[in-house]
């Protein structure tokens, strides 16, 4: 069947790729004007990123990008724009980790309590902004993001009433889980004395859950459906404000995943350094990634990547920001890039169908 | 009824004049178009369109919607470029490729909807895009107030510069608009149906001031369908049908009858079905649906119908008149204010699309772009838009891809979809094969009741005909169908029984064995001569 025509895929991969190359081109410029060698910044970009520690940080890393892609993609799907990922990720790894730290309860059910707790948390902070755009239109965009500056504040706020100080330091965080809550490690890296996050399996169940959901089910049809063309969708009986309320929950609830790997793995406490900003991270991945969940989990990993070895220019003397550079006009780029590709795939598509028919005309229906 | 054929041959040789013969200066053309023919994929919108405009009148252009009107004055406004033809303007040959062309060419459209910005003031947007500057930088206003005064004055149109466009009426706007067009030069002016959002005395005094315009040497095309406003105020009329301008007539010596009759046409492919397949069995049955706009204007006013097996009711009326919002109503895609909807003896009045579709009732609507299809997926997906719940398609709450392709393939095979396959996207094929198919799509499965919206609008000639063979061929199964459309052969060939909606208002019910396009027109167009010599 065409469905796996070399050309289509050739054209799928081409926009990714032209992206990356552009943007090492920008990055090159960049540290030519600032006097940097530029090949061997990206030798040194490759090899440190190799070494076994580095590649066990970029599989911890990336599992949490694709976790917070995911959930930003949903909204894409549907033409929703959840920007408050972030929030949701931080409110609901909070909570969790609170819940996590004040109960105790054997192995399985505890680590279930906790990601339950989060998952519900995240999908109800989103939750809010589906029902103000459900019931009074208020723009998603908008309201996630002011969700977005509350989370902050609420998070401080419980933070100061519930909050322990971490031994060793002057920081505070929730009370630690204990043993029976955490995840351990996966030895995935060979030479590697860092283990790889044991929720990364959980992270391609939820892409294979994405997957299945979106392409296979009547729901995932109707969120498509909706985000394609609302006004077909609700020519179709698809009713579009139940759609918008369920599709914010389902993207929060994934959202709420989000802070887990890191919770779970690493740090087993929400405290002041508890990473942010991951959401944000997240919408360039999803876009990256173009909503597919194969596509970004490649856009995670090379975000990972590019983290990840960024540590090693500061220690060369080269402004790690070169990697922010890159990874700002890879975005840039690839959405540019997508909708040229998509545009001339529409073109070329037409005059495929033109010139078919017109090898094979049949006779007009008589007038 | 008169005899068709005969009616066309009369028409052609009495009716359409030389439009020179009734020239005050008979030399001056503001504009001529020769030959001009537009394609778009699969379908062509202008067809070698002939179109002379003497300078110093009113020219009006008179078509069905989708005869293809607009299309003509997007070429003339430079928004489309015409494949084929030349266009003159005061002779000379011109080449428009932007609105920027059209304007420097002296050309200038009002269009139906207002385009002014309500929180600035007349003389805001009326200078908006053509600022006069003084020095370079700093805005002149007095120089424009100035000159907006003289324009007011010279052409009676009375617009104040300094009041908000927030605060005026919508005869006022339409002033500034045309306002806004001479401001920037126009010595052509485009309506694009001006009198569609006017009250009857607006009207008049937009007739007013087209007449003062005449006498100012300026040249006024105007696009309308309303027979009995383009007689009253035009010098010339040009009738648009299927593409191509037919005949230009003299107002003075045309009736409304006559000009519906050459707005309708006749050549075409009859889509008659004489055999009664009509039985007494209920299947919908509408009572006092009203729907009301936000403003809580009755747009469909206590509308009653009823539709049995094996019966096409036909909605004659011309657009705007509340069609559109019948039948969203009818499909659960609005809310009825008011009324009873009773689907197979069971009162739907509450049900959601869903389970109105469910139930039996499928939809063409009268927009595929916007209502009929995903243009950005693939056909076979579109297989399953409006039936997700059905087994053709979903087992449970999972799609059921192979049986959806394969019911896909059949719809390309039985409906002659001419695609290269059923993962051609949507928006690839020609609008005559998108409709087919949703045509196809709409037709499949446990099905009672079809609202078919304009099913054959901008389509090509054989799809209308394939189109029309699909709904008879239901219609003898068994089908109730309502048939909404502006094509009065279509209306009259198709339908058991027609209703004629004005204003919301279902005014007439006509036998359509017993009616001609021109007493159908008139009805529609409230151009009431003797239309009701046709009601049963």
């Amino acid at each position: 069947m065409r469905r796996w025509d070399v050309r289509d895929v050739a054209l799928g991969l081409a926009a990714p790729l032209l992206a990356v190359a552009f943007s090492l081109v920008i990055a090159s410029l960049v540290l030519i004007g600032a006097g940097d060698p530029v090949l061997s910044t990206y030798s040194l970009l490759l090899d440190y990123g190799q070494r076994p520690r580095s590649l066990a940080l970029v599989l911890n890393a990336a599992t949490t990008y694709y976790l917070s892609a995911l959930a930003v993609a949903i909204g894409f799907r549907m033409n929703l724009f959840n920007i408050g990922v972030d929030g949701q990720y931080r409110l609901a790894a909070m909570t969790a980790a609170w819940v996590g730290g004040a109960v105790t309860l054997p192995t399985g059910l505890h680590q279930l309590v906790i990601v339950l707790v989060a998952v519900l948390v995240g999908g109800m902070w989103a939750g809010i902004a589906g029902l103000l755009k459900a019931t009074r239109g208020v723009s998603e965009v908008i309201s996630t993001i002011m969700l977005n500056a509350i989370a902050t504040g609420l998070v401080a706020f419980f933070l100061r009433k519930v909050a322990v100080p971490v031994a060793g330091s002057n920081n505070i965080g929730t009370a630690p889980i204990a043993e029976s809550g955490r995840v351990g490690g996966l030895p995935l890296v060979p030479d590697s004395a860092l283990e790889v996050f044991g929720f990364l399996p959980v992270a391609v169940l939820a892409g294979i859950a994405y997957w299945l959901v979106l392409g296979r089910t009547r729901f995932g049809f109707e969120l498509r459906a909706t985000g394609r063309s609302e006004s077909a969708a609700v020519a179709s009986g698809v009713d579009v404000r139940r759609m918008v309320v369920t599709t914010m929950l389902l993207s929060g609830a994934v959202a709420g995943l989000v802070g887990m790997p890191q919770l779970l793995g690493a740090s087993y406490s929400y405290s002041l350094d508890f990473p942010a900003g991951l959401g944000f991270t997240g919408i360039a991945i999803a876009l990256l990634g173009r909503n597919s969940p194969i596509g970004i989990a490649f856009g995670a990993l090379l975000w990972a990547y590019l983290d990840v070895s960024s540590v090693i220019l500061d220690i060369e003397g080269i402004s790690r920001e070169i990697v922010t550079i890159m990874q700002g006009s890879i975005v840039l780029s690839v959405v540019i890039a997508y909708e040229l590709v998509r545009r001339y795939r529409l073109r070329a598509e037409q005059s495929r169908v033109g010139r078919e028919l017109a090898q094979a005309p049949r006779a007009e229906v008589a007038a | 009824m008169l005899p068709r054929a005969g009616a066309r041959s009369t028409q052609e040789t009495d009716i359409a004049t030389d439009p020179r013969s009734a020239a005050p200066s008979p030399d001056a053309v503001a504009v001529e178009l020769t030959g001009v023919t537009k394609r778009f994929p699969g379908v062509v919108a202008n067809r070698d369109v002939s179109l002379c405009v003497r300078t110093g009148t009113v020219h009006a252009l008179v078509g069905e919607n989708g005869a293809g009107k607009s299309t003509l004055m997007k070429i003339l406004y430079g928004m489309q470029r015409p494949d084929e033809g030349t266009i003159r303007v005061a002779g000379r040959e011109v080449r428009l490729s932007g609105p920027a062309d059209a304007i420097s060419a002296g050309i200038g459209m009002v269009h139906q909807h207002f385009m002014l910005a309500d929180n600035l003031t007349v003389l805001e947007n009326v200078v908006l895009g053509s600022e006069p500057r003084r020095g370079g930088l700093a805005l002149d206003f007095a120089a424009a107030r100035r000159k907006i005064s003289e324009i007011s004055t010279a052409y009676g149109l009375g617009v104040e510069p300094d009041r908000l466009v927030a605060d005026l009426g919508v005869g006022e706007r339409q002033r500034v608009e045309i306002l806004k067009v001479l401001y920037r030069g126009a010595r052509i002016l485009i309506l694009d149906e001006p009198t569609a959002v006017l009250v009857p005395h607006e009207v008049d005094e937009l007739f007013d001031n087209l007449r003062e315009l005449k006498a100012e040497g300026l040249t006024v095309l105007f696009i309308s369908h309303k027979l009995d406003e383009v007689l009253s105020v035009a010098d010339d009329v040009t009738v648009i049908r299927r593409g191509t301008t037919v005949a230009t007539v003299d107002p003075r010596t045309t009736t409304a009858r006559q000009l519906a009759e050459l707005m309708v046409g006749s050549e075409l492919p009859s889509p008659e079905t004489r055999e009664s397949t009509v039985t007494d069995e209920e299947v919908l049955r509408v009572e006092g649906l009203t729907v009301r706009d936000a403003a809580g204007r009755a747009v469909v006013d206590d509308a009653s119908f009823v539709i049995r097996r094996g019966e096409v009711l036909g909605l004659a009326g011309v657009e705007g008149n509340g069609q559109a919002e019948l039948v969203e109503a009818l499909m659960g895609m609005r809310r009825a204010d008011a009324g009873r909807t009773t689907l197979a003896d069971e009162d739907v009045s509450d049900w959601s699309t869903r389970r109105r579709r469910e139930g039996g009732l499928r939809y063409v609507p009268e927009d595929r772009h916007r209502h009929g299809l995903l243009l950005d997926a693939p056909l076979w997906e579109n297989r399953i838009l409006g039936h997700q719940t059905e087994s053709s398609v979903s087992r449970g709450p999972w799609i059921d891809r192979a049986s959806a392709r394969a019911d896909s393939t059949r719809i390309v095979e039985q409906y002659d979809v001419r695609t290269p396959g059923i993962d051609t996207l949507a928006s690839a094929l020609s609008g005559g094969n998108q409709q087919k198919f949703i045509v196809g799509r709409e037709l499949s499965g446990d099905l009672s009741v079809l609202v078919a919206s304009h099913p054959t609008r901008g389509v090509d000639v054989g799809a209308q005909a394939a189109i029309w063979d699909h709904i008879r061929a239901a219609r003898r199964a068994g089908l109730a169908v309502l048939l909404v459309s502006a094509d009065l052969d279509e209306l009259i060939g198709l339908s058991d029984r027609i209703c004629v909606v004005l204003r919301g208002r279902i005014v007439a019910e006509v036998d359509p064995s017993a009616v001609t396009p021109e007493q159908l027109g008139s009805a529609m167009t409230g151009a009431q001569d003797d239309a009701r010599g046709g009601a049963a």
